[in-house]
C-alpha cells in the first residue's frame, strides 16, 4: 500500500523522552499507526509487523490503529524508527521533511530491531 | 517537606505551579504536573559515572579524565559541532558560546529541527505576538494549527488557552470557540468546536485562501482549494474575523511539512491582516522547556538565533549551511559535543550515521540512543531539580529555576567551564 507518512509527538513518546532506553519509549516510537480501514485492508492483527520503505530508507515497525487518521496516511511517533525513513535534504533552511514522506507499507514477518541493533547498523 | 511553585522543566509551557515533596534529599511525590512533567521530575535511570569509550566499550572514569578527553577531542577537531541546548539553562549556553569561540565551532540548537523555520519566518515578516497571560485573560477564539497540545503540551489548554479562566474570560472553555486545523483528527481536534482537516503539505494554499477571503477576494477563489471547499474556508474566515481577540498557536505541522518557513511566513501575514478587522495574535508552540531561552541567548550574544558558526572568528549564520543536519550530511564537521539532547533519535538517519562516524562527547543526566555511540559521556545535574538557572517560557517570559535537591553530579555550567579550562590549557601548551 502506498501512503503518506507523518511523524509527531505523542503522550507516551513524551513521557519516555527522558528515559529513552525504557520499553515505554521504545515500544511507542517503533509503532506505525494506520487508519482502521487500512489496518483491515492489509489484513493486520495484534503482533503483526510492517515494513515501511521510503526513498530514503526502510524500517520494520509494529502496527497500530489510530482512528483519527484518514485512509492513506500513516503516523509514526517521532524517534529513531521514523527517522529511518526521512531524508537529509533541508531545502536550504536547516529542516528535513519530517512530515509528508511517501512510503510503501507492506505486512512482514520480519521482527522489529532492538534499539541497539538499530543504532549499530549505522556505525 | 513540600516545595511549592516549582517550575516544570519539560515543555515550553514551563508550568510554575508544581508542588514537589522532598524527603531525606529525595523527591517522593509530584503534584500538579502532567504525565510528561511528573515523569521527568520523578527521574529515571541516571548515568552514574563519567565514561570514556575504550576499544568499543564505555569504561567508567573520573570527571577530570572525562573533561581532559573531551577537551582533546575538541582541540584536535577542525570544525566541531556543539549541539542541543534546548533542555538546559541559559547560563549553560553562555559557557557553550565561549567554548565555541575558543575552538572555532558551530553552536546549533534543537530548534533547527523544530521551530527553526518559524524563526526564519519571523525574521522575514515580524510577529504579532503576546504573552500567554494576555491570551488567557482575553482570547475568545483559540486556533490550534498543526499542533496537538493534548499530547505535547498537556497543561497548555488549562493554564493558558482554550480552557483557562481569565479576567475577561471567566467562563473558560464555555466562553470560547476552539478551532483545530490539522491533517489528522488528534485528541486536541476531538475537543474542538470545529475541526478542519486538510491534506498534508497544503497549509500554504489554505492560508493563502484565507488571506484572500479576509482581503475581500473570495469570489476569485476556485470552489475547491487543496481538497477543502471554498464555503468551509469562508465560514472559518468569518469565525476568525468575528472574534474579539483571536490567538493562533501553531506547531510542527507547519514547520515540518512542504513549505516549511514559507508556511509560517504566510501564517504571520494572515494574522497581521486579521488585525485590520479585530485583534489577533500568533505564537509558536515551543517544545523543549528552554528552547526559547537558548534562542534568545544566542541572539543577544551573536546576533543570530541558531546555527551560529564561529569558525571564521566572527559569528556567521546561514540556515541550510550552518544548521546541524546540513553540516552532518555534508560531513562538514568532524567532532561533536551533544548536550541535553538526543540526535540519534531525532535526526534523519543519514545525519545519525555521519555523527556516529566522528568523536562524540555527550553531556546528559540520562542515557539515550546517542550514548550508544558517544566516546565521552559526562553525567550532569538536572537543571531545575538539582541545579538552578534561567529558562524562557514559550512566550519569551524568563523564569528562574530553583534547585530542589542535592546531587553528586556537576551542573552543565560547571562541566562546560571545566572543559573550557582544559581546552585553554591544551592550547597554551601547544
Ligand atoms: S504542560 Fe509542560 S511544563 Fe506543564 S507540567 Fe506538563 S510538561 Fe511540565
Amino acid at each position: 500500500m502506498k501512503a503518506v507518512m507523518i511523524s509527531g509527538r505523542t503522550l507516551a513518546q513524551g513521557a519516555g523522552c527522558e528515559d529513552k532506553m525504557s520499553p515505554l519509549y521504545i515500544n511507542e516510537v517503533s509503532c506505525c499507526y494506520l487508519s482502521e480501514e487500512d489496518y483491515r485492508a492489509l489484513g493486520l492483527s495484534d503482533g503483526k509487523n510492517l515494513l515501511l520503505t521510503s526513498p530514503h530508507g526502510s524500517a520494520v515497525l509494529r502496527a497500530g490503529v489510530d482512528r483519527g487518521l484518514p485512509q492513506g496516511m500513516v503516523f509514526i511517533p517521532m524517534g529513531p524508527w521514523a527517522n529511518m525513513l526521512i531524508g537529509t535534504d533541508t531545502k536550504g533552511c536547516g529542516m528535513p521533511g519530517f512530515k509528508g514522506v511517501e512510503v510503501e507499507v507492506t505486512p512482514t514477518d520480519e521482527k522489529v530491531l532492538d534499539i541497539r541493533e538499530l543504532i549499530s547498523r549505522g556505525r | 517537606m513540600e516545595i511549592e511553585d516549582v517550575l516544570c522543566t519539560f515543555c515550553g509551557c514551563l508550568c510554575d505551579d508544581i508542588r514537589v515533596e522532598v524527603k531525606e534529599g529525595r523527591i517522593e511525590k509530584v503534584r500538579g504536573a502532567c504525565r510528561l512533567g511528573s515523569s521527568k521530575i520523578m527521574g529515571h535511570n541516571r548515568i552514574k559515572s563519567p565514561m570514556i569509550r575504550v576499544n568499543g566499550t564505555l569504561k567508567e572514569t573520573s570527571y577530570e579524565d572525562a573533561y581532559r578527553k573531551a577537551a582533546e577531542i575538541l582541540v584536535s577537531a577542525k570544525h566541531p559541532l556543539l549541539y542541543g541546548w534546548a533542555s538546559t539553562t541559559c547560563e549553560a549556553l553562555k559557557k557553550g558560546i565561549l567554548l565555541a569561540e575558543e575552538i572555532g565551532g558551530v553552536v546549533d540548537t534543537t530548534a533547527t529541527v523544530c521551530h527553526g523555520p518559524s524563526i526564519i519566518g519571523i525574521e522575514e515578516k515580524g510577529l504579532v505576538g503576546s504573552t500567554l497571560g494576555q491570551i488567557k485573560n482575553r482570547a475568545d477564539l483559540i486556533v490550534f494549527w498543526g499542533c496537538n497540545p493534548s499530547e505535547a503540551h498537556p497543561r497548555h489548554t488549562l493554564r493558558y488557552s482554550s480552557n483557562a479562566c481569565g479576567r475577561f474570560t471567566p467562563d473558560g472553555r464555555k466562553g470560547r470557540k476552539v478551532l483545530v486545523i490539522d491533517v489528522r483528527e488528534t485528541r486536541t481536534a476531538r475537543n474542538a468546536d470545529r475541526f478542519l482537516r486538510i491534506q498534508p503539505g497544503t497549509d500554504y494554499e489554505i492560508i493563502s485562501a484565507l488571506r484572500m477571503i479576509i482581503g475581500g477576494k473570495a469570489e476569485s477563489l476556485p470552489e475547491n482549494i487543496a481538497g477543502v471547499s471554498r464555503k468551509e474556508l469562508i465560514e472559518i474566515a468569518e469565525m476568525m474575523k468575528s472574534a474579539k481577540f483571536g490567538a493562533i498557536f501553531f506547531g510542527l505541522g507547519l514547520t515540518h511539512s512542504r513549505g516549511r518557513y514559507k508556511n509560517v511566513d504566510n501564517a504571520l501575514s494572515l494574522v497581521s491582516e486579521l488585525n485590520s478587522h479585530t485583534k489577533f495574535v500568533i505564537m509558536a508552540m515551543r517544545g523543549h522547556y528552554n528552547v526559547t531561552g537558548v534562542g534568545q541567548v544566542l541572539a543577544w550574544s551573536s546576533g543570530y538565533p541558531m546555527a551560529v558558526d564561529y569558525a571564521r572568528g566572527a559569528p556567521y549564520y546561514n540556515p541550510g549551511e550552518t544548521s546541524c543536519c546540513d553540516l552532518l550530511s555534508r560531513r562538514d564537521v568532524d567532532a561533536a559535543l551533544i548536550i541535553a539532547s538526543d540526535p540519534a533519535s531525532n535526526l534523519p538517519r543519514g545525519c545519525v550515521e555521519a555523527l556516529a562516524e566522528m568523536p562524540v562527547i555527550q553531556i546528559d543526566p540520562f542515557e539515550n540512543p546517542t550514548t550508544l555511540f558517544a566516546d565521552v559521556v559526562i553525567p550532569s545535574a538536572i537543571a531545575g531539580i538539582e541545579a538552578e538557572g534561567t529558562a524562557y517560557r514559550m512566550d519569551g517570559l524568563s523564569l528562574r529555576l530553583r534547585k530542589l535537591v542535592d546531587t553528586e553530579h556537576p551542573s552543565d555550567v560547571e562541566i562546560l567551564q571545566a572543559i573550557l579550562d582544559n581546552v585553554r590549557r591544551l592550547r597554551d601548551d601547544n
